[in-house]
């Protein structure tokens, strides 16, 4: 896979992930790849936790702790996704 | 730029909380009375937030046992146990554990976070995985962090979630360590243990159970909930700590696993520590005896448990489990259960303030633990006192909040 078809499928994986964030958006942020789960949604790290186990079950794949330390922003977020589900 | 910058909106939260009354993390009792009385200058505290689940803080052979053992070994040893750190105690203490439960290896740890460390850090490397419920203690999580191995959350107390993650490695590619607790200490939730074990065993994976706030408290011989689900022999390893039943300080491990020794010499978190003092592993043997020969402290306990759970409950609290020597109750916002925590400390009452980040699904809570040592009327003071402050606070409504953080 090229980067432009990566930065592609990972657009098309924010879009979806957009959707499951609904529960999170409380004040309706309008959500890019830039949007930063703790400064514009607002939520804490406990929250963002119960929200990758529900990214887990949604598509069947395990994303290790390990791997969101560095995670602050959707798009982040969507990378570790997009390696996880290729892994 | 300063290495405390980072710490602003931490600081900031603080001193919000602080504004609103008593510093809640930083009680100081003056003088303690009994297992469930202490005193803040003149003023009586009845205790319900302490852990100290059998009350046997002040039994008079589990001091006895602290001062002599004091007077014979001194102090403190001076040393970790691989060094000079090793006494007859902490051996005796070992093998009585180990008896306790019916398994060949206990290991006894200066404390119950050095336990979790020893064991998670000791068992799984860089080349394992781990699993951990998603409540499991800040202990666990970090020594998750410290073993290098790669971990997955599973839902909390939810084994088909567990199942799902472990059926998607690979089964022969690394070895897997499952970790749950048997009571959790902020909800005061049980775990199902025995489909926890029907899980691990499907996947071949290796389980940890802290039974930290269980032992003592769940089971025909008070030895945790894995005890009382009947699946003791089910888990490969089961962790605690002297410092809640047991009324002391330290932790423990115990398993069957022929190589379990091994640990002594591969897990730094028992390696490059201090050993416990003689006094405090005699104080801990001694409440090892007294709990099994007073099986009644349990059922004292559960009968506090379930007064305390029924009481606040009729009274309109929403607590977050059924009854158990954790009894939780819902304060919906930090700055609500500062204030309702504040108000119960002014009238004579210490339960403890749980506030997000360090709680489950972001929740305010009071959390009340419960002694055998409670007498009926400590118990109804309580509820009482939870009552009279929902009174007050509901009555003057968001005044009385905007008036205390003004």
């Amino acid at each position: 896979m090229t980067a432009a078809t990566s930065v592609q499928a990972n657009t098309e994986l924010v879009e979806e992930l957009k959707g499951l964030l609904a529960g999170l958006n409380k004040n309706g942020v309008d959500i890019t790849r830039d949007t930063d789960f703790n400064a514009d949604l607002n939520v804490d790290s406990v929250a963002v936790m119960d929200f990758v186990l529900m990214v887990e079950d949604t598509y069947d794949i395990s994303i290790p702790i390990n791997l969101l330390s560095e995670v602050r922003t959707v798009g982040e977020f969507a990378d570790v996704v997009a390696r996880a589900r290729a892994a | 730029m300063d290495l405390f910058d980072k710490f602003k909106p931490l600081a900031d939260a603080y001193a919000d909380l602080t504004a609103i009354g008593a510093d809640p993390f930083g009680v100081e009792f003056d003088r303690i009375v009994s297992p469930t009385l202490g005193m803040i200058g003149n003023r009586e505290i009845v205790l319900a937030g302490t852990n100290n689940y059998l009350g046997l803080t002040f039994q008079e052979e589990v001091i006895a046992a602290a001062q002599a053992g004091a007077a014979k070994y001194g102090a403190g040893t001076t040393g970790s146990r691989i060094a000079n750190g090793t006494y007859g105690p902490h051996k005796a203490l070992e093998a009585e554990m180990a008896a306790h439960f019916g398994m060949s290896s206990a290991i006894v740890f200066t404390t119950g976070y050095q336990a979790n460390l020893a064991v998670v850090a000791g068992l799984a490397g860089p080349k394992d995985q781990i699993f951990i419920d998603a409540d499991c203690h800040a202990s666990i999580y970090d020594a998750c962090k410290l073993s290098g191995a790669e971990v997955v959350r599973f839902a909390h107390n939810d084994p088909n979630s567990l199942d799902r993650r472990l059926a998607r490695t690979d089964p022969e590619a690394s070895n897997k360590l499952v970790i749950v607790e048997g009571l959790y200490s902020m909800f005061g939730d049980v775990a199902p243990i025995a489909e926890f074990v029907e899980v691990k065993n499907k996947h071949n994976a290796f389980l940890a159970v802290d039974e930290a706030h269980s032992f003592g408290v769940f089971g025909d011989r008070g030895l945790g909930v894995a005890e009382a689900d009947g699946v003791l022999d089910g888990c490969d390893v089961l962790v605690g700590t002297f410092s809640k039943s047991l009324a002391g300080i330290g932790g423990f491990a115990i398993s069957n696993h022929p190589q379990f020794e091994l640990l002594r010499v591969a897990s730094r978190a028992y390696m490059f520590t201090a050993s416990s003092s003689a006094a405090s592993v005699e104080a801990t043997r001694a409440a090892l005896r007294c709990i099994a020969a007073m099986p009644e402290l349990r059922d004292r306990l559960w009968e506090n448990a379930r007064r305390l759970h029924a009481g606040l409950k009729a009274a309109g609290f929403s607590l977050f489990a059924d009854p158990s020597p954790v009894v939780a109750a819902d304060m919906g916002d930090p700055a609500q259960a500062a204030l309702f925590w504040n108000a119960l400390l002014a009238d004579g009452v210490y339960v403890n303030l749980a506030i997000p980040p360090g709680t489950p699904n972001s929740k305010s809570l009071l959390r009340c633990s419960v002694s055998a040592a409670h007498t009926t009327e400590q118990i109804d003071q309580v509820i009482a006192t939870f009552q009279s402050v929902a009174e007050r606070l509901g009555a003057s409504g968001e005044g009385a909040l905007m008036a205390a953080t003004s």
